[in-house]
């Protein structure tokens, strides 16, 4: 049964503005709704603002950075869980299914171990998501078999914990004063440190992603279906997975480079989306970037704004995940039997 | 049944090693277990770098080896022949990475750990103790015992009397610097951040062994409402606190702190008061926890209050190097020191 798309994808912008207006105003460092407002304000007529500079450097230069992370880091993991559910046929996957967020970690742990700057660290982690998914991929097509998705989920299963072993090892060898705890709090994620600069090497991977995957949405269609009826269509499915493979885990490797590893937001936003617009990808993943936007926005305000120490991003989303999962888990074992 | 073999293996042990001890006391360790010490202590394992630091100061011909090896530009300023004995492992700490075989093989008289004396550290010592039927002594290490540490660590090796010359140093500085700070009133007393990490956002919270030196020197520690260890604070939050004096060990963001927009706001960088620690051959601010840490205490104590204390750090620097490390810096290794490089 089609239904109209225009409320349920209105319900997930309100939630990003929602959730944009809440990131901005709350916050350690007291800014009043009248002072966030004549600094925007000042902004857009070119004037000078009457609130304090620091006011005004908080909102340009700490804040604001940090919100449109947390909002672009949020839908860049939103959107590749809804590509991978969609790819795979399986409401239980998440973005770092085939490595991206494993291969990341040992990028990042290995910067850290080699003492080297902030961005070379985010570089490391960028490239090791990449490499992992590209050794996945190639690993699970070297294998003929009759289900390559099945061969391609194992694989990816492998390989990540191999990674994982890696990232143990790595951490065993580090320098217990300095590095461990770095690379702990790297694993926790967080958006802490968010500056300026760090939007760019950010949003260029994720939009770039985003885009292919948005050009691709009736194809993705399409792909959810058995490989044999895709096929039957005349969908070359090979190079299309390939395609969609690519564009989730550039969207998902730039967000880990950035943030940390942030479990549960690409598992749990997509099914939301899923309920509201249904599953017709060219309203879903607009849903779901929209809603894994805002929903990141709200655990990145829990997680600044509680204590004067920082909750890890990871630790939260996992508190909100978990009974999400279960009650998954619950409803889909009831559609098995 | 268990105990049964346990006592068993460790009856054993200790009578095949007898024929090669002999047990001249018992020394009673800093968590009240009386450890038996023989006559002769020639070779010493520490457990890990806190004590590795503190025997190579008092005795560097008993170490055995170090938990990892140091780096050739750290050798510079330790006796090169001891700085490069061999990477041994760690038996305390998150990382087990000694084999207690290889503690065994490596025939220690003694096994020095230096560090907390919480019940697990004192029952790791008992069961390493009873295993490799070796003698292990636990040692206090907060910075405030560094005096009586020496002291007992001079009872266990049979140095006392060098041993005793280093506690005094320990003991003279810590007055002295003590009865500057009580000088000072509350008031002109800085609020410090202390900033790890390459972005600066790793701090120790209230009761951190992180802060123990800036703790010791009064001067208040922003993070100091949270009590624990290391964590992450936001930028926000350090506006937010606005600290008159920033120490950091990273320098990466000691560089960048400076034409950072958002760090330009804090007072202490307005007020060029950002300093970067020194770092060789060991940390001076907080890790690793050992004696390093003393020297550390001066150049804390100076940029905290640099009208109380006067003296010259490159002085004080040559006389610590010369007595702790057993070397004579050049000037320009002192300012290289100095400066927080490699």
């Amino acid at each position: 049964m089609p239904r109209s798309a225009a409320p349920g994808l209105l319900i997930a912008f309100a939630v990003l503005v929602a959730g944009l207006l809440l990131a901005f105003t709350v916050g350690r460092y007291p800014v009043g709704l009248g002072d966030l407002l004549n600094v925007v304000a000042a902004k857009l007529t070119g004037q000078a603002a009457e609130a304090p500079a620091a006011v005004e450097n908080v909102i340009w230069q700490v804040r604001g950075p940090r919100v449109l992370a947390a909002t672009l880091v949020g839908a860049a993991l939103a959107v590749a869980g809804t590509a991978f559910q969609g790819l795979f046929r399986n409401p239980l996957v998440s973005p770092d299914l085939l490595g991206a967020s494993s291969g990341a970690a040992l990028g990042a742990v290995l910067g850290i171990y080699f003492s080297l700057g902030v961005f070379a660290i985010q570089a490391f982690a960028f490239a090791g998501g990449l490499v992992a998914v590209a050794a996945v991929y190639l690993i699970g097509s070297a294998v003929r078999a009759r289900d390559p998705i099945l061969v391609l989920v194992l694989t990816g299963v492998v390989i990540g914990s191999l990674l994982g072993a890696g990232v143990g090892l790595v951490k065993y060898l580090a320098d217990p004063y300095n590095q461990l705890p770095a690379m702990t709090f790297w694993l926790l994620g967080s958006l802490a440190a968010t500056s300026v600069a760090d939007l760019v090497p950010l949003f260029g991977p994720v939009a770039l992603g985003t885009l292919v995957l948005v050009a691709l949405r009736w194809r993705m269609n399409v792909m959810s279906l058995p490989d044999e009826e895709a096929r039957a269509l005349g969908l070359p499915t090979g190079p299309l997975r390939i395609v969609i493979v690519a564009a989730a885990t550039l969207v998902t490797s730039a967000s880990v480079a950035t943030a940390g590893i942030i479990g549960w937001v690409g598992l749990v936003v997509p099914h939301i989306a899923r309920t509201l617009v249904g599953p017709d990808f060219a309203r879903l993943i607009p849903a779901a970037a929209l809603l894994g936007g805002g929903f990141l926005l709200v655990i990145d305000t829990l997680a600044r704004t509680m204590a004067p120490i920082e909750i890890p991003l990871g630790i939260l989303t996992a508190l909100v995940g978990t009974p999400f999962f279960i009650w998954l888990l619950a409803s889909v074992s009831k559609t098995w039997s | 049944m268990l105990t049964d073999r346990r006592t068993l293996i460790a009856g054993l042990t200790a009578t095949l090693l007898a024929p090669r001890l002999a047990f001249a006391a018992t020394v009673t360790d800093a968590a009240g277990r009386a450890v038996p010490i023989p006559d002769k202590v020639e070779r010493v394992f520490p457990a890990g770098p806190p004590a590795a630091i503190l025997l190579y100061t008092l005795a560097p011909d008993l170490l055995l080896g170090w938990p990892r090896a140091n780096r050739p530009e750290e050798c510079v300023y330790m006796l090169p022949d001891i700085c490069t004995r061999p990477e041994i492992g760690r038996i305390t700490g998150r990382g087990n990475t000694a084999n207690l075989e290889v503690v065994l093989a490596r025939k220690p008289d003694i096994i020095l750990d230096v560090g907390s004396t919480s019940a697990t550290f004192v029952s790791l010592a008992a069961r390493v103790q009873e295993q490799t039927g070796i003698p292990y002594a636990l040692l206090d290490g907060r910075f405030d015992a560094i005096a009586p540490t020496y002291r007992k660590l001079g009872e266990l090796t049979h140095r006392q009397t060098a041993a005793e010359a280093l506690a005094r140093y320990a003991d003279e500085t810590m007055a002295t610097i003590k009865a500057g700070v009580e000088k000072i009133s509350e008031g002109r007393r800085p609020r410090v951040y202390y900033a790890r990490g390459p972005r600066g956002l790793e701090t120790g919270l209230g009761g951190s062994i992180n802060v123990e030196t800036i703790d010791f020197l009064g001067a208040h520690n922003v993070a100091a409402e949270r009590k624990g260890g290391l964590a992450i604070v936001s930028v926000e939050q350090v506006l937010l606190w606005n600290p008159d004096v920033i120490v950091t060990i990273d320098r990466d963001f000691a560089a960048n702190v400076r034409t950072d927009p958002v760090w330009a706001q804090v007072s202490a960088v307005r007020a060029g008061r950002v300093h970067l620690s020194p770092k060789m051959p060991f940390g001076w601010v907080d890790f690793p926890p050992s004696v390093n840490r003393l020297i550390g205490l001066w150049w804390l104590a100076k940029i905290l209050y640099p009208e109380q204390f006067p003296e010259d750090i490159g002085v004080l620097t040559h006389d610590f190097y010369r007595r702790f490390y057993h070397v004579t810096p050049t000037d320009a290794q002192i300012e290289h020191v100095l400066a927080g490089r490699d």
